[in-house]
């Protein structure tokens, strides 16, 4: 972090659909972090990224979508997202959605700012941890998701956040790069084939004995976390890391009772 | 047992609920997985490998009629035949009159996947000649009278007591034992022997063709491509036109990557050389023939999917697919099951109900990750959903989409929408904050618990928040 304390970055948030509608307190602890990692947080007006357009077979309303939201973050220093999946829509995706076209050169501009918010803190920010409280979670497991995995190569930053936050043990999922069976609309279109492959990744996460379930991506939170409270699993918490380092947890955990 | 339900979900369910079928993929699936990992582990650079395959595979789909042409010559300069099938009709139809001219009555045949797409067997059949299966995951197949589930383990989804059940009532066994994996290889060895023997023509497919020398490349494992090839006086290949690279260099960078990700060997324990028999050759049929099929295949040449042509056939990515995975190769209803089945078929077959293979994947990349020679699984399985809803295959999830993408482009109306419907669906719906029914989200719902949404939209608290800015 070479930016001087008076010309903080602007950090403009994409919250994500599920996060705005769902829990926004995950925006709040996004917030939170960033601000205490020194940067000016701006949240423009938007709605969702598109994906679920692109990955439909609806390329055109995804461009018009995408158009949109390259345009309410022209002027930030940095676009950060609280999930892998929703980054790289904004970061690998769009460029393809408009490789193509005049504009591809505006578009190439966005995408390099684009960030995950564990790559961000980790990658770009550099920061030192800002909490040393303690948790009561003795072991906790972190959750993959796959386009933050393959298509970010997120895996490294989220656990380094987790560690150095937070003197907490990190322990193995095994296979813990198959996917969790969510896939967006999939999990509705295809969901005998949705639940087994949930079962099989909580079958994995019960393996691990974590008291505590991390993730950067709420819409395979909510997948897990539910599936895993209605198999009664009550006593693991489900969180996205966000919540977990900022301490942002007046919420329930993700499948409980609010 | 094959399914007979008539789309994919119906089939995938009942693959799921099925624990026979299910025992016998989770004890195949770690094996193939750590395989490979560690027979890539051997080799330096992997990634490497895997980029020139991919540029050989490349440069020969770049100019394939040319290296089709040269291979044709040299083939034909040898001694052998080339004939060339537009559609599977027409490879059933040059095969059986090949094998009828022959005087047929028996054919042993290798495992090749063109055959099946063409349904040779039924074919020969129809015409009085027996064709036995050598390979001997095919062979149990032809006992069980059940297509292949997987492109290299035809037979994966069978577990070793339903192998000795098939045994016990096809073969007169006598005090022959079948108690172990050992016995039931050597039952099977002692049969399909005297099958070699009695062939009059022999099929095999083929994994590469050579253009420069006019060779087929056959990799195998149990060594019945060699037997089949080469005792009876006349040897068939069926295989399909985008086989063919340059060079053996080029065939080289194939082999360096098909076994590691295939099976996690550095190579098959057979790689076979085939061409027309030579005056000085000791062995080897008397007549060769090389039946090229393309049905469909060259359309996708210049096309947004000629990427898919690259496929060499290893089935690394069906080994690493959480969808196969669950449900199994006969859930595809094809040949080619798995990430690359679900491009192929719609491609290749194209029957409307083929569509929904492009949905059934959560593109997850794993595919991508693996594959030999780079093909884009996910873009490809995009690009078949925007061709669908593109030449009108519409569905629910169509419209409610673009109903969603409508008022997504309205960021104010978005906003005012969704603010009341979260806290409507927070107030109402909701039982001890916890939803466990939803309109829409329904099938979604079956077997999970959703936290309701907290209240308000954050866009909604965030402008209620005194200093809060929505631009720099």
């Amino acid at each position: 972090m070479t930016e001087k304390a008076n010309n903080p970055p602007t950090v403009g948030l994409f919250v994500t659909c599920a996060v705005d509608l769902l829990r926004p307190s995950v925006g709040f602890a996004c917030v939170k972090l960033l601000e205490a990692a020194g940067c000016q947080v701006v949240v423009p007006p938007q709605s969702c990224c598109g994906q679920v357009a692109y990955n439909n077979g609806l390329s055109e309303e995804a461009r018009q979508l995408a158009r949109a939201v390259i345009t309410a973050f022209a002027k930030v220093d940095y676009i950060v997202a609280p999930s892998g999946s929703c980054a790289s829509m904004l970061k690998n995706h769009y460029p393809q959605l408009f490789r193509d076209d005049d504009n591809c050169a505006e578009v190439a501009h966005f995408a390099a700012r684009v960030y995950e918010l564990t790559q961000f803190l980790a990658d770009i920010l550099q920061i030192p941890p800002i909490s040393s409280l303690a948790t009561n979670a003795k072991n906790i497991a972190y959750h993959d998701s796959c386009a933050g995995l393959r298509e970010l190569g997120i895996y490294q930053q989220p656990r380094k956040l987790a560690l150095s936050y937070r003197n907490a043990a990190l322990s193995d999922i095994a296979d813990g790069n198959v996917c969790c069976g969510f896939g967006g609309t999939f999990c509705a279109k295809f969901e005998g084939i949705a639940n087994k492959m949930v079962a099989d990744k909580a079958a994995n996460i019960i393996a691990a004995k974590p008291d505590l379930l991390l993730g950067g991506d709420l819409a395979c939170l909510l997948h897990l976390g539910g599936y895993l409270h209605r198999q009664g699993h009550h006593q693991l918490e489900v969180r996205h890391i966000a919540e977990f380092l900022a301490d942002v947890t007046d919420q329930a955990g993700i499948g409980r009772e609010q | 047992m094959k399914s007979t339900a008539s789309h994919f979900i119906a089939r995938s369910q009942e693959a799921i609920a099925n624990p026979v079928l299910q025992a016998a993929m989770a004890k195949a699936r770690p094996g193939f997985v750590r395989k490979r990992l560690d027979a890539i582990a051997q080799v330096g650079n992997f990634d490497a490998l895997r980029t020139k395959a991919q540029e050989v595979r490349q440069r020969s789909l770049r100019d394939l009629d040319i290296y089709l042409a040269i291979f044709e010559r040299r083939v034909t300069a040898a001694g052998g035949h080339v004939h060339w099938a537009a559609t599977t009709e027409e490879l059933r139809t040059i095969v059986v009159d090949i094998a009828t001219k022959a005087g047929a009555k028996t054919a042993t045949k290798g495992k090749s996947m063109v055959a099946e797409e063409a349904g040779l067997n039924e074919a020969l059949e129809q015409v009085g000649i027996l064709p036995r299966e050598t390979d001997l995951g095919e062979y149990i197949l032809q006992l069980a009278k059940e297509p292949p589930s997987h492109i290299v383990a035809p037979a994966l989804h069978k577990t070793r007591k339903q192998v000795s059940d098939l045994f016990y009532a096809h073969h007169p066994l006598g005090s022959r034992p079948l108690a172990s994996v050992k016995d039931i290889v050597d039952e099977a060895r002692q049969v399909i022997r005297q099958h070699y023997l009695d062939a009059d023509i022999g099929i095999t497919g083929a994994n590469i063709l050579i253009a420069d020398t006019g060779t087929a490349v056959l990799c195998t494992n149990e060594g019945n491509g060699d037997l089949t090839a080469s005792l009876p006086r006349t040897h068939i290949i069926t295989t399909s036109i985008d086989k063919v690279v340059a060079s053996w260099e080029d065939a080289s960078a194939i082999l360096r990557v098909l076994a590691r990700s295939a099976t996690g060997q550095s190579i098959t324990t057979y790689t076979s050389f085939y061409s027309p028999r030579r005056p000085q050759d000791l062995d080897g049929a008397e007549h060769f023939h090389i039946v090229l099929l393309d049905n469909g295949r060259s359309a996708l040449l210049g096309s947004e999917f000629e990427e898919m042509l690259q496929c060499i056939k290893c089935g690394a990515c069906m080994n690493h697919c959480p969808v196969y995975q669950a449900v199994g190769g006969h859930s595809y209803d094809s040949v080619y099951p798995g990430p690359m089945g679900a491009v192929l078929t719609p491609l290749l077959r194209g029957e409307p109900e083929d569509f929904q293979l492009a949905n059934a994947s959560t593109l997850c990349g794993r595919c991508e990750e693996v594959c030999p020679v780079k093909i884009p699984l996910p873009t490809l399985l995009r690009q078949l959903r925007r061709k669908t809803v593109a030449e009108g295959r519409r569905g629910l999830a169509y419209w409610l989409i673009q109903g969603f993408m409508q008022l997504a482009n309205y960021p104010r109306l978005y906003r005012c929408s969704t603010s009341a419907l979260t806290t409507v669906v927070a107030t109402l719906f909701s039982k001890n904050g916890q939803l466990r029914r939803l309109p829409a989200l329904g099938a979604w719902l079956r077997g999970k618990d959703l936290s309701a949404p907290e209240g308000k939209t954050f866009q909604q608290q965030w402008r209620q928040q005194p200093g809060r800015r929505n631009d720099r």
